[in-house]
């Protein structure tokens, strides 16, 4: 049954990782099979505007992730505001109001800890980028269940603490720098 | 790892869902897996169970470990004048309807801790619609209806409570609809007069009266797409006809057999007009 899940990437940012996102997306290979996830920590009332702004930059397709929507390769999903994004067992994402974790809805660690469970080995997740502990439980949940881990270079990111944190609490497989970005992901 | 000791596997997920229904008969098997499992999960390693074993004994034998169980798996969060633009196109497009019937009858599917009722209660009185007007209040959940029917929320809250208020459209100090007392604000028993909080399971129980407006918001997310069918017949059967039936911000009826039987109304704030039985 795993086998028919997508190859997957989940990208989690926080302060200073919109640009990140600005910059990668619009280099990628318009031939690229990931089904991309991102999850940004934002102000709650921002609405759709997060997935529009992306959408104008990327070569893939970028919607809102919606619930029960079945994750299909070259596809780019952006978590909503003010919901948790969950992935069931056959690939379809479900969106939870539930308590905030890390002071944040949706939280990073929340998808790439669901997303572990699922795709396991199939999955690699990227943190980028902010000024939160957020993303650090999920990406060694990925670790433990065969998953590629990665982070922006603190050096280079806007917002260190967030990259660097993750770093001390684990050994993240990749640091990468904006350069390196595309071509890691291609390589999924 | 730490953490990957206290990993529930989904086969065990599965054994406590069938446990919770052969016991007690709660049937979680329809919902959203992931979310049930995170949920599990969260409690197995908060309450330091050191095995499967002892975590499923646990849920078994002691019923008010049961009970908080039940209020952990189903998500309980929820504000007042959440969505402040729903709110608004109720005080707009619906209540002004309702206002020419005789005798307004409401269901609150899935109300929690009550924060959304009473927040209807306000536009209701606010329009003057109250005294003629029933609220029925029903979740799954005996210990959320329990503090729903005290209306007593945190202080804390009413700053941003008061702030969606008048996004809503609130013409009024918020604080008249409360007297805060220390850490707590309890609402007005002229608001809980007319509100009727009740136990109802939307996966077993049955329709219970016909209503002008249902309101069911953030449920329906936990639920797989066969049991959101089931629940969104149930809200169709519910409604008298031309009877308005309101989701929440990311649930629609799109897809679903229902939707030939609705017309929608506002789209962004998710309210549907009943057309067709
Ligand atoms: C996230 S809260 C939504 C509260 C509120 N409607 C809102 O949007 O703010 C979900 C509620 O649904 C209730 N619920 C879950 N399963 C249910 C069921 N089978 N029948 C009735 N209520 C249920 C839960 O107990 C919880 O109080």
């Amino acid at each position: 049954m795993t086998v028919s899940l997508p190859r997957t990437l989940v990208i989690g940012g926080s302060a200073g990782s919109l640009d990140v996102l600005l910059q990668l997306l619009p280099s990628l290979d318009p031939a690229c099979r990931l089904a991309i996830i991102i999850v940004l920590h934002r102000k709650s009332d921002n609405e759709t505007l997060l997935s529009d702004l992306l959408a104008t930059r990327s070569v893939l397709p970028v919607k809102e992730a919606e619930e029960k929507d079945l994750l299909r390769p070259g596809m780019v999903y952006v978590a909503p505001a003010d919901y948790h994004l969950l992935i069931e067992p056959d690939g379809t994402l479900t969106l939870d109001y539930s308590e905030k974790v890390h002071y944040s809805r949706p939280s990073i660690d929340v998808t790439f800890s669901a997303a572990a469970e699922v795709f396991k080995e199939r999955l690699a997740c990227l943190l980028l980028s902010g000024a939160n502990t957020d993303g650090a439980d999920g990406l060694q949940m990925v670790q433990a269940m065969g998953g590629v881990t990665a982070v922006q270079d603190p050096g280079e990111a806007e917002v260190a603490f967030m990259p660097r944190h993750a770093m001390t609490v684990m050994q993240v497989d990749r640091v990468l720098k904006q350069k390196e970005m595309a071509e890691w992901v291609m390589s999924l | 790892m730490k953490e990957h000791v206290h990993h529930l596997k989904d086969e065990e997920v599965n054994i406590l869902l069938n446990d919770l229904l052969e016991q007690y008969g709660y049937d979680f098997t329809d919902y959203s897996f992931a979310s049930v499992k995170r949920r599990l999960q969260r409690v197995y390693i908060n309450d330091r169970f050191p095995s499967f074993a002892e975590f499923r004994y646990r849920v078994i034998r002691d019923s008010t470990y049961l009970t908080y169980l039940m209020e952990q798996i189903t998500v309980n969060v929820t504000e007042m004048f959440r969505d402040p633009a729903f709110f608004q196109a109720l005080r707009k497009q619906v209540l002004p309807v309702l206002a020419t019937y005789p005798f307004i009858r409401i269901w609150h599917a899935g109300c929690s801790t009550g924060e959304e009722v009473y927040s209807m209660a306000i536009l209701l009185q606010e329009m003057n619609l109250l005294h003629k007007s029933v609220i029925y209040a029903t979740d799954i959940n005996e210990s959320v209806l329990e503090k729903a029917r005290k209306g007593i929320f945190p202080l804390a809250y009413m700053q941003q409570y008061s702030q969606n208020y008048l996004q809503s459209g609130g013409q009024h100090d918020f604080s008249r609809y409360y007297a805060a007392n220390y850490e707590y604000a309890k609402f007005s028993e002229s608001l809980s007069e007319k509100i009727i909080f009740a136990a109802h399971n939307l996966v077993t129980d049955r329709s219970f009266n016909e209503f002008q407006l249902i309101i069911c918001r953030n449920v329906l997310i936990y639920f797989n797409k066969d049991l959101q069918d089931k629940v969104l017949h149930l809200f169709s059967e519910s409604l008298e006809q031309l009877g308005f039936l309101a989701l929440g911000a990311k649930e629609t009826l799109r897809f679903t057999t229902v939707a030939p039987l609705f017309k929608p109304l506002a789209q962004k704030e998710k309210i549907w007009r009943k057309i067709a039985t």
